[in-house]
């Protein structure tokens, strides 16, 4: 469904995206992981087309998308900081995208929308609240609303539940998972393992803008032998040596059992 | 793209700085016309103003307008919006409230104290500052990703046509002035959107006299219809050239 071949992005001497070549296909739910500044945003910024890469070629449904935007119709975007105009309320947001929407789309297809989230989230009841003066997890509700309205066929999620409560994160989830059933693309990052655990079924790593594996999660985890994704994806990062992160989870375990002990001997 | 335009007025009317705007120029226009027996010293004042007023409103307001809608621009660029036309239906809303503005604040007064060709070269010209001046500072923001920078930039571009310019072109005059410069000055006026409009207006005056030589060369150059027609032809340069300048820089910045 979308093809990136050799894509290269820089920012000054610093090179974010390096050659970096992946097929991803309908039906997948793709977990992107790699290390702070690994270039995970800029990766999808470009296949969104807010970000211009240096090189290389972008394809959506077998068609480059080089300077298109036609093909984000089928693209539902949750950024990881979702800025919007301070003085609009959410329902002007919510209007004003659809009605914009609308006009792209002409006039005889009427909008498919789905707003099962924003009932799920209860947004209704804050439809007059200015952007302004939502919370941080209120905005992240808008913007993950906003991703699944128009039902489209991708949906690129950037660290979807930071920020959200548990209640939200986990209608989220479900959300998501739903999604998933009907076959859609999904692209998420995220640094907590167990939520990607539960979403995804393939894993793209990236380091240092280079892709260093994409793999199906069960493969993953067969591979290093271990359970869970977060183990497995911490033991790929420091593969080969015996790394600070294990030489620190082994002394963790260590006092914590120790203080297990302590506290049972008190008993 | 009207769409888009649609929500740019939107927005611009929700801060009512535009608002302001309108009758400050309303104000000032109708107390010059007021304080002037003759109407035509009253255009002769209300010109030193627009000439100074109307390019520093259009640069600052619209330097401040895209940065505070950068929010606005990042939300719309995730939808199926393309970049150019976001940009320039962007262009068309910010233009057109501050023409708008413009033609109530000073087009209203004038109609009413000194109707006339005069009358109605101010407010071309007038229109025509502004939409140069909004081109020229939606360049000067693509440009810069900071606000202080972008507007830093802003006051730069005004400062360099509205009192710079003068400077440089009277140092030109001085250090040749044993060669026949009439030419040249012509060439160096339409380098000066705001001098363009000063002289064009002048010549509308009738004052041209007191302008010595030069201006007899200009009276025998832009007081013709085809003089008019090429100081027209250069104002659209100076808007065209700008916004087309700020598309492609917005088509390949990075957000």
């Amino acid at each position: 469904m979308i093809t990136v071949t050799n894509l290269q992005k820089s920012y000054g001497r610093l090179k974010v995206l390096d050659n970096l070549s992946v097929q991803l296909n309908a039906g997948q739910a793709v977990s992107l992981i790699g290390p702070n500044g690994s270039g995970k945003t800029t990766f999808i910024k470009s296949i969104l087309g807010m970000v211009m890469p240096d090189g290389g070629e972008i394809s959506f449904l077998g068609e480059p998308i080089h300077n298109g935007w036609q093909y984000r119709q089928q693209i539902g975007y949750m950024p990881q900081i979702g800025r919007y105009p301070d003085t609009m309320k959410i329902r002007q947001v919510f209007d004003m995208i659809k009605d914009l929407r609308q006009s792209t789309q002409g006039k005889n297809s009427l909008l498919q929308l789905d707003e099962e989230l924003i009932e799920a989230f209860e947004l209704s009841k804050l439809y007059d609240k200015t952007m302004r003066s939502l919370s941080g997890g209120t905005r992240q509700k808008v913007s993950a609303c906003l991703a699944f309205l128009f039902n489209p066929k991708v949906l690129i999620m950037d660290e979807p539940t930071a920020g959200l409560d548990p209640l939200a994160a986990e209608l989220l989830k479900a959300k998501i998972l739903r999604e998933k059933a009907k076959g859609k693309l999904i692209l998420i990052t995220s640094h907590v393992m167990s939520d990607l655990d539960e979403l995804t079924t393939a894993v793209m790593y990236l380091q240092d803008g280079q892709l260093q594996f994409f793999t199906d999660v069960d493969r993953l985890k067969a591979d290093t032998g271990e359970e869970k994704l977060g183990r497995a994806i911490a033991r790929v990062m420091s593969r080969g040596k015996l790394s600070a992160y294990e030489r620190l989870s082994e002394s963790f375990a260590v006092t914590n059992t120790h203080s297990i002990v302590q506290s049972s001997n008190q008993k | 793209m009207i769409k888009v335009i649609k929500y740019v007025w939107l927005d611009i009317l929700q801060n009512r700085i535009v608002l302001a705007y309108t009758v400050f120029l309303l104000v000032i226009s109708a107390t010059l016309f007021g304080m002037e027996t003759n109407p035509g010293k009253g255009l002769m004042s209300l010109l030193n103003i627009v000439l100074m007023v109307v390019p520093l409103i259009s640069l600052i307001f619209t330097t401040i307008h895209f940065y505070n809608s950068y929010e606005f621009i990042e939300l719309l660029l995730a939808q199926p919006i393309n970049r150019s036309k976001l940009l320039l239906s962007e262009f068309s809303g910010v233009a057109s409230s501050l023409v708008t503005a413009f033609l109530v604040g000073v087009g209203g007064p004038v109609l009413y104290y000194a109707p006339g060709a005069t009358g109605a070269a101010l407010l071309a010209a007038g229109v025509a500052l502004t939409l140069v001046f909004v081109a020229l500072a939606f360049l000067a923001s693509v440009c810069t990703r900071d606000k202080a920078k972008g507007i830093g930039l802003a006051l730069l571009i005004w400062f360099y046509f509205g009192l710079l310019y003068d400077g440089l072109v009277l140092t030109i005059l001085f250090t040749f002035s044993d060669y026949p410069l009439e030419k040249a000055m012509l060439v160096l006026t339409t380098l000066n959107p705001v001098d363009l409009a000063r002289i064009f207006i002048m010549l509308q005056m009738d004052v041209s006299a007191l302008m010595g030589f030069t201006g007899a060369l200009y009276q025998e150059f832009f007081g013709s219809a085809a003089g008019s027609l090429y100081a027209l032809g250069v104002m659209l340069i100076w808007i065209v050239v700008p916004i087309w300048a700020a598309v492609r820089v917005f088509c390949k910045k990075d957000l």
